[in-house]
């Protein structure tokens, strides 16, 4: 057993405290009461049970609890000196990884140091562009592009459902009401459900894009897993291949040598308006562009004749609901998009953001998503 | 229900009827029943949510009440209704035999207790002690959310015809959410919180033996390996629950097996993996899980 614990002077200081040092962490932790009067219920000295008696009260979800074990495990190994071990949760190494590989640096910081820092470095991350990270950034990226709200948009559906609010529902509350023998009963409502809204990404693998297929790729399969019945992915490139069907692995590694595998023209050259022009042909027009919104991931360098390119994408623009270019050098200073292939489709576009980070590609969800 | 006087108690009376809870669970479930606050449990399906009410009701030999949340639920599926046709009868009845003197009466004796359908809410407060199981709260509207929340902090229900019914002990309540809609922070903050994992090699070895006397140990050690390997390597869309691992080991056992070979099983994966895709990648891997 290990060495009976120093008794604590005043439990109730100790506890108040914690709640407010896991507050400075991010947890909401609002119940601060609940969880003084949880642990009168257990024992104050046993640590197991003040760790239970704090994890049940001031954590609200899942992404809690991996900050909440690391604030529990600095605060009291301060007050008690105690060294049973505790309780882990497997989540934590995924997402608290640091991301500072440096291991002798944070012995005296504070928690909130930590937390500070491990933020900044992830924020640098979200914002350095892609094609320029070295394999081990490139890791962590993955890691930052799986967590990704890869929600798809919505529109509204013409059908009306059975709901406890919305419109009266006129012949359930008739049918109801012959039921009680034509004496009047409650209302019936019913009202409109939101639906979601078909994404097709066309993702450009020719050479001048290799530094960012592979992310843009992850960026896909995030998409497809989060709606997978009304998102489509396809690579252009010298030709077009559609990946949807490569996508449906949850497992982003295998999806990318899958689709390396598919696309016969990776890393190729470019003939976009080709490309498009064999989209809205096959796909386009047979419907799965009808109302969908249509992201184009691509630099815009055309070794073709731009003008087919400005053609396709008006005829997309026809069918779809809304286009999106996203370009990789967008973002980058000095840029001015004098590309002939952006030239060409700029006219027709609904909205053109960068393409070459995580923070855009964060923000290219959010433009398919509120367009 | 005194016996709830420690967490080593309330974990032997769960192990008594074969729900295997650790620390953490046996703990927050000891401080729900001892603060009278309900219980939310999340986790992914197959940790045991649903079983952690449904054996605190047999252990405590209470009544299991249980309310299936679903789109559109409003308070008259969860509280009570009248049951109007019967009123309505009740009324001709009257009528035609002449029996109706007293209108005040008449008005009375239509709004008595045998014409109030209860629902699992009210049933709960009126049958207390129970255990009362909101299954998939996430599921529900967030009105309802709400009227719940009022329930659940005062467990009393004003009928306006009859009224104030009040749990003259609160029952054990245990809220269910798989978190496809955020909930509600008042409603959260009402609740003691709890995130299920699965339960580790030793406890799920435990589990299926607890449940499973019959099956030889061998193919549970195997079984139970399996399904941890599954689990852990997030190779699959939907790693298998507990209650996968024990129709897997029911499954084999039903064969006759006291081990796991490689054809039976590939024939009896079903009871393991949900989807297409998961059978095959799972068959793929069989042949090195069965090996080593």
């Amino acid at each position: 057993m290990a060495p009976e614990p120093e008794p604590v002077a005043d439990p109730i200081a100790g506890l108040v405290g914690f709640t407010g040092a896991l507050r400075a962490a991010g947890v909401q932790a609002h119940r601060a009461k609940d969880f003084i009067e949880a642990v009168e219920h257990l024992d104050v000295t046993r640590r197991e049970d003040v760790y239970w008696a704090g994890r049940a009260t001031l954590c609200d979800e899942p992404e809690d609890i991996p900050i909440y074990d690391r604030v529990f495990a600095r605060w009291f190994a301060a007050e008690l000196v105690d060294a049973r071990q505790l309780p882990t949760t497997t989540a934590e190494q995924v997402s608290v990884a640091p991301l500072d590989a440096d291991p002798q640096g944070g012995q005296q910081e504070s928690e909130e140091d930590v937390v500070a820092a491990m933020a900044s470095s992830v924020e640098q991350l979200r914002h350095r562009d892609v094609a320029e990270l070295s394999p081990g950034e490139r890791q962590r990226l993955n890691a930052l592009l799986e967590g990704l709200d890869a929600r798809g948009p919505v529109r509204r559906s013409r059908r009306r459902y059975v709901s406890s609010r919305g419109d009266i529902d006129i012949p359930r509350t008739v049918r109801e009401q012959l039921r009680r023998g034509g004496e009047p009963g409650p209302l019936r409502h019913r009202r409109r459900r939101d639906r979601p809204r078909r994404v097709v990404l066309l993702i450009d693998v020719s050479g001048s894009m290799k530094p960012y297929a592979d992310s843009l790729l992850r960026l896909a399969h995030r998409a497809v897993s989060a709606a997978p019945r009304t998102t489509e992915a396809f690579t252009l490139g010298t030709r077009l291949t559609r990946v949807t069907p490569a996508m449906r692995h949850h497992d982003p590694d295998v999806v990318l040598s899958e689709v390396g595998s598919m696309v016969p023209d990776w890393s190729g050259g470019t003939r976009l308006g080709e490309a498009l022009q064999a989209f809205v042909d096959r796909w386009g027009q047979r419907g799965i562009v009808r109302g969908a919104v249509v992201v184009i991931a691509s630099d815009g360098w055309e070794r073709g004749g731009a003008e087919l390119l400005g053609e396709q994408v008006a005829r997309l623009r026809r069918l779809a609901h809304a286009v999106v270019w996203a370009n990789p050098h967008q973002g980058k200073p000095g840029y001015a998009p004098v590309q002939s292939g952006i030239v060409a489709a700029r006219p027709h576009l609904d909205g053109m953001v960068e393409g070459h980070s995580v923070a855009a590609f964060d923000e290219l969800l959010q433009v398919v998503r509120s367009v | 229900m005194s016996s709830l006087d420690s967490v080593e108690g309330l974990r032997s009376r769960l192990g008594e009827v074969g729900y295997l809870a650790d620390d953490g669970l046996a703990t927050v479930a000891h401080l729900a029943m001892a603060m009278q606050r309900p219980l939310l449990l999340e986790g992914e399906p197959g940790t045991g949510k649903t079983a952690l009410a449904e054996a605190l009701a047999e252990s405590f030999e209470l009544p299991l009440i249980r309310l299936q949340c679903y789109e559109g639920i409003d308070a008259s599926q969860a509280l009570y209704d009248w049951d109007f046709t019967r009123q309505i009868l009740h009324l001709r009845t009257l009528e035609a035999t002449g029996g109706a003197v007293d209108p005040k009466a008449v008005e009375e004796s239509l709004f008595d207790d045998r014409f109030l359908m209860s629902r699992p809410v009210l049933r709960a407060l009126r049958e207390s002690p129970a255990v009362l199981l909101v299954d998939e709260i996430d599921r529900a509207d967030d009105e309802f959310e709400a009227f719940l929340l009022e329930v659940l902090s005062t467990y009393q229900v004003s009928i306006p015809e009859l009224g104030t019914v009040r749990a003259v002990e609160p029952p054990i309540v245990i809220l269910t959410s798989n978190r496809t809609r955020d909930l509600h922070d008042a409603l959260r903050r009402r609740c003691l919180y709890h995130w299920l994992e699965h339960p580790d090699i030793e406890r799920e070895t435990a589990i299926v033996r607890a449940r499973l006397p019959q099956a030889s140990a061998a193919l549970t050690d195997r079984v139970v390996r399996i399904a941890q390997r599954l689990r852990h390597e997030g190779v699959l869309m939907k790693p298998p629950g507990v209650a996968e691992t024990l129709d897997w080991v029911r499954a084999l056992h039903e064969l006759g097996r006291t081990d796991v070979d490689l054809a039976s099983a590939s024939a009896t994966i079903g009871a393991l993996c949900k989807y297409r895709e998961d059978t095959d990648r799972v068959r793929s891997l069989l042949p090195e899980l069965v090996g080593g």
